[in-house]
Parts: structure tokens; C-alpha cells; sequence
């Protein structure tokens, strides 16, 4: 499955990079923060044509970025990364936002109490911070994931929609009902991402409800 | 020792104070509102001073002129906040081991179980935070604060949050820890009772300023408070006297005279610090016959303050130390008592809570401040 591939690479490696900005994003306060949140959040409000064309014009190979990478040997216009960059892209502000609500929920007291106990920043964030606000991060996980596989847009303008490379469930299925006598198939599609996206809810709830359950301290 | 001398200023309030601490247990005392908070979070690194110093133990942790800062977590000083912080994704175990992990493995003076004993958490260790009450949850962050080695322990108003049961349960445990761990403590309070009992230096704030800093007994008069009548009181200095076991009384002996209070007060010849209001007072122009009222202490008449029908007397105590008493001045007026009389103070043993009544530490640590 290609499409799983995409949004699981896709989420997991914005993770980290989500974690940090919904952190700083919560907490720090620094010059142009409104900015920095204006871009993360773009692709939310853009059309996804329009991020697709910009990750083309940036990542494409004679992009800004894409030369770049293209020296390095990697290249990622009309290749299934492409694909995952442009569904991280797309799920990064969904991501952030679960993330961001449940970093400013975690009180920073807690993390002075850690500071004052000897625990560095960065080891305050990993054992007091981010545990806490687990159930978001887990959350904007999801929610990233889902837009992941559900991308269309973007994908489809970077990464065209070329069969076994970057031709995502959706692209897939929109392919199938353009021809005659297709239906059976993106109806059996359809059918296989509603199944997945169910158990990528049920999973995050589960979790999302085991770290309730553990704060509110059924010991 | 702790050494502060530092200014900061946020819109609507200037902080300006310095002070030094010396062993056992040092007050910051004031009111909500005179900088008690602020200066504690300044000492414990979680606000940097506009200009000033802190040292402590000869290590320098703050300086503005030299741009010293050393962030919190490297200034070994534990804090206990007013609500307890815990950390609820933790268990109460590894709460009180959190510090530990940081701690420098050489400098651990401070045994786990000897914690857990002193504070009598033992059957605590295993629950979730979220289900203590508070105060169980004050004793986990005293414990917690306490294992991470602290070279100073600041305790920012503990109890504010707890009911008067669960306070007077715990004013003993830090009278275990001061005379125990021998970690210096800087106590913040606004209840005169608590710092009377605890401290052996208190540093009196109010808006923003040191105002006042010396023995308890001395400086926490006058009193803080909305209404003067019912917040005046004195600190006074006494030693256990002998106990009677029949009416359960124990005597309280001050070169004035004596007086009893309900209940024991400790070891006989221990030295207590006990708060009378002013309101409790009873004045009588010569020595009492044949009165309900079980104590009086002689003294002269130091001031005077009239209020509308009432005045507030002080009585320069025999020996040493002061009372204020408060009284109607008419009566004053029908015992003709005036500035430097001799009088005879009542005191209602009733009237004072034995429960708050406690011990200085046997040798009590003084400095010169």
C-alpha cells in the first residue's frame, strides 16, 4: 500500500519538527512568532493546488530547494517522497495546531518545579512537558495522518499521479471513476480507506484515553 | 547562608530588598503583596533581577554587574510552592525521586527513607498524586523538594491552600526538618502564629521594601491586618514551666510573671514563643485577686494609641519583650493609667491555641543580620 507508506513516512517524520514548533509556538515568545504561526498554518486555508505549485516551484528540480537536494542525488518532484513531503506539508498545520492547544494546557509551574529539582530545559521538556501533553501530540499525530492519506490536492499538482510511484488511495480513486467501468474498483478503495481511517481513530482515542485515565490517577 | 540584594521592577511594582539568613529557619514575612513571592522567585532563579546579587554559600548566583545568572536548575535551592506541583503522570515515588536523578551523586546527604520517616509518607508511596489530599500533597513536594539536595530550601507559603487541621499537622514536620536535615530554610508566611512558632529570623516585607528584619518576638509588631483591633498581637518569648497533669495546664514562665495555657507545650525548661492578641488582654492596676484568669505579667505602660471608644496599650514587659493589650479607654481612664504605669496584664489561657504554641530550636540560631 503506497498511500500507507506516504502517510506514515509523511507523519512521522514531520513529528518531531511538529513537536518543536507547537512547543515553541506555546511557550516562547520571540520576534515574528505571528509569522512563523501564519506560515505553519497556511496550507490549512490555501487551496492545495496552490501549495502543490509552491512545493513544485521550491522542490521541483530546478527549484530553489530542489537543485539543492538534486546535487545531493535526491530528488523528489513526481517521486512517491514528493508525495510524502507534500501530504507532511498539508498535515503539518492540523498537526501543530492538537499539539500547540496541548502544550499551552500543560502548566509551565510544573516545569519551573522540574527546573528547581535540577532537571535541565530540554530534560524537563522530555519527562514532564511533552508526557503530559501526550494525549495532543498523539492526537495531532492522527489528525496529520488522516489529511495524509486523504491528500489530494497538493500531491497530485507536485507529484502528478503516476501509478506505483506517487499515485496515492486518492489519486487512485480519482483515476478509476474518470474511466468507464471503473467503479468497482474505487468503490473497493473507498471501502479500504474508510477502514483505515476508522482504525487510525479508534487507536487515537484509545490512547487518548489510557493518558487521561493515568492524570486522573486511577492508581 | 544566602545573601540577597536585588531590585526588579514590573509595572505597578518596585522590588528593592536585601537580606542575609542564617541557619534554621528564616521568615519572609508581609502581607499578600509586598514582594514575598517575587523574592522567592528571584532567589530560586525563575525571574532574573533588573540589578543586584544573590549569594549563597560563597557561590555566586546572580550578579547584574558581572552578568552572572545562573539558571535555576543548576542553583541546587528547592522550592516548595504553594500548590504542590506535583507531577501527575508521575507516581508519588518517583516524584520524590525526581531531584534525586539530577542531584550530584557525591552530595547526597539526604536519605530516602529518612525522608519518608520524618514526614510520614511511607504508606503514600504508591498512589497516583491526584488522589491525595492536600495535605498529603504538600508533604510529597516538601519530601521531593528536600531529596533533591538542597543547599537552601525555600518554602513559598505551604500551607496557604490547607485548612487549619492539615496546617497544624504539618507545622511539626518542619520543625522536625530544621532541627533534622540541618538544610536552611527560607519560609514565606503572612500568619504571624506560623512564623512566631518556626522562624528564628524573620524579615518583615511590605510593599516591595524591607521594612523590618530581627527576632520574630521583636519584629512582628505591629500587626498586619484589615482591622487593627482584632489583628494586633504580641510574640512573647517563654519558657515551659511545670505541668499540671490533674487539669491538663501546662505553665508558661516569662521573668514578667507567668501564664497557663491548655494542653502541653513540650519538654519542661524547652523555649516556646506563644501569641496572645491584643484583644485577650485584660488590664488591672494592681496585681489580681481572686479572677477566672489564670496568668498575669507585669510591666509599664510604653504607649499609648487611642481609636475612637478603644486604645491600644503597649506594656513594656519586666525582663523582656512587649504586649499590647487592647482595652476601652474609658477604662483606662477609671484606673488612671497613663504612660510609665505600672500594670498587671491578664492573659485568658482560653483564648490561646496551644496547638500553635511551639518550640525554637533548643539552641536557637541567631545572626547578626
Amino acid at each position: 500500500m503506497l498511500s500507507l507508506r506516504i502517510a506514515i513516512v509523511a507523519t512521522l517524520v514531520s513529528l518531531p519538527f511538529g513537536i518543536f514548533v507547537a512547543y515553541a509556538l506555546a511557550r516562547w515568545h520571540f520576534p515574528g512568532k505571528t509569522l512563523v504561526a501564519a506560515i505553519v498554518y497556511l496550507p490549512l486555508v490555501l487551496p492545495p493546488v496552490v501549495t502543490g505549485y509552491m512545493l513544485l516551484l521550491a522542490f521541483g528540480r530546478r527549484g530553489i530547494f530542489g537543485s539543492l537536494l538534486a546535487a545531493l542525488g535526491i530528488v523528489l518532484s513526481f517521486r512517491w517522497t514528493g508525495a510524502a513531503l507534500a501530504c507532511a506539508v498539508m498535515g503539518f498545520p492540523l498537526m501543530v495546531r492538537a499539539m500547540r492547544l496541548s502544550f499551552e494546557a500543560v502548566d509551565p509551574r510544573l516545569e519551573q518545579a522540574a527546573g528547581t529539582l535540577g532537571a535541565n530545559p530540554l530534560l524537563a521538556f522530555f519527562l514532564v512537558s511533552l508526557p503530559l501533553a501526550m494525549p495532543g501530540v498523539i492526537a495531532g499525530a492522527t489528525l496529520a495522518f488522516a489529511r495524509a492519506l486523504g491528500e489530494f490536492g497538493a500531491t497530485i499538482t507536485f507529484v502528478s499521479n503516476i501509478p506505483g510511484e506517487t499515485q496515492t488511495i486518492a489519486s487512485a480513486i480519482y483515476t478509476f471513476i474518470q474511466v468507464p467501468g471503473g467503479d468497482p474498483a474505487a468503490l473497493r478503495l473507498t471501502l479500504v480507506s474508510i477502514a483505515i481511517a476508522l482504525v487510525a481513530i479508534v487507536a487515537s482515542e484509545i490512547f487518548q484515553r489510557r493518558g487521561e485515565k493515568r492524570l486522573a490517577g486511577s492508581a | 547562608m544566602i545573601d540577597v540584594d536585588v531590585a526588579r521592577r514590573v509595572p505597578g511594582f518596585c522590588l528593592k530588598v536585601a537580606f542575609k539568613n542564617g541557619a534554621g529557619i528564616t521568615a519572609l514575612f508581609g502581607r499578600s503583596g509586598a514582594g514575598k513571592s517575587m523574592t522567592i522567585g528571584l532567589v530560586a532563579g525563575l525571574a532574573k533581577p533588573d540589578r543586584g546579587r544573590i549569594v549563597l554559600d560563597d557561590r555566586v548566583l546572580v550578579d547584574t554587574q558581572k552578568r552572572i545568572f545562573v539558571p535555576s536548575h543548576k542553583r541546587r535551592i528547592g522550592v516548595v510552592f504553594q500548590d504542590s506541583h506535583l507531577f501527575p503522570h508521575f507516581g508519588v515515588r518517583q516524584n520524590l525521586l525526581f531531584g534525586r536523578w539530577f542531584a550530584p551523586r557525591g552530595a547526597r546527604s539526604v536519605g530516602f527513607d529518612a525522608v519518608v520517616q520524618t514526614l510520614g509518607i511511607a504508606h503514600l508511596l504508591e498512589r497516583a498524586p491526584a488522589t491525595l489530599s492536600g495535605g498529603e500533597r504538600q508533604r510529597i513536594a516538601i519530601g521531593r523538594a528536600l531529596l533533591s539536595d538542597p543547599r537552601l530550601l525555600l518554602l513559598d507559603e505551604p500551607f496557604a491552600a490547607l485548612d487549619l487541621q492539615n496546617r497544624l499537622e504539618i507545622l511539626p514536620l518542619i520543625e522536625r526538618l530544621r532541627d533534622e536535615f540541618k538544610i536552611p530554610i527560607l519560609y514565606v508566611s503572612h500568619a504571624v502564629e506560623e512564623v512566631a512558632r518556626l522562624a528564628a529570623w524573620a524579615v518583615v516585607l511590605d510593599d516591595g521594601q524591607v521594612v523590618a528584619q530581627g527576632d520574630p518576638a521583636d519584629v512582628l509588631r505591629p500587626a498586619f491586618g484589615e482591622d487593627p483591633r482584632f489583628a494586633s498581637a504580641s510574640i512573647l518569648a517563654m519558657q515551659v514551666g511545670r505541668r499540671d497533669t490533674a487539669y491538663g495546664l501546662t505553665q508558661l514562665i516569662h521573668p514578667a510573671g507567668s501564664i497557663w495555657i491548655a494542653g502541653g507545650a513540650g519538654m519542661q525548661g524547652g523555649r516556646v514563643r506563644v501569641v496572645v492578641q491584643a484583644t485577650n488582654v485584660t488590664l488591672a492596676a494592681s496585681r489580681p485577686q481572686g479572677l477566672s484568669v489564670q496568668g498575669a505579667l507585669e510591666g509599664r505602660i510604653a504607649r499609648v494609641e487611642t481609636s475612637g471608644a478603644l486604645a491600644l496599650v503597649e506594656i513594656e514587659l519586666v525582663g523582656e519583650g512587649r504586649l499590647s493589650a487592647m482595652a476601652t479607654r474609658r477604662a483606662l481612664d477609671d484606673l488612671g493609667l497613663r504612660r510609665g504605669d505600672l500594670v498587671f496584664a491578664l492573659v485568658k489561657t482560653a483564648a490561646i491555641d496551644e496547638r500553635l504554641v511551639g518550640g525554637t530550636s533548643s539552641a536557637p540560631a541567631r545572626n547578626a543580620g
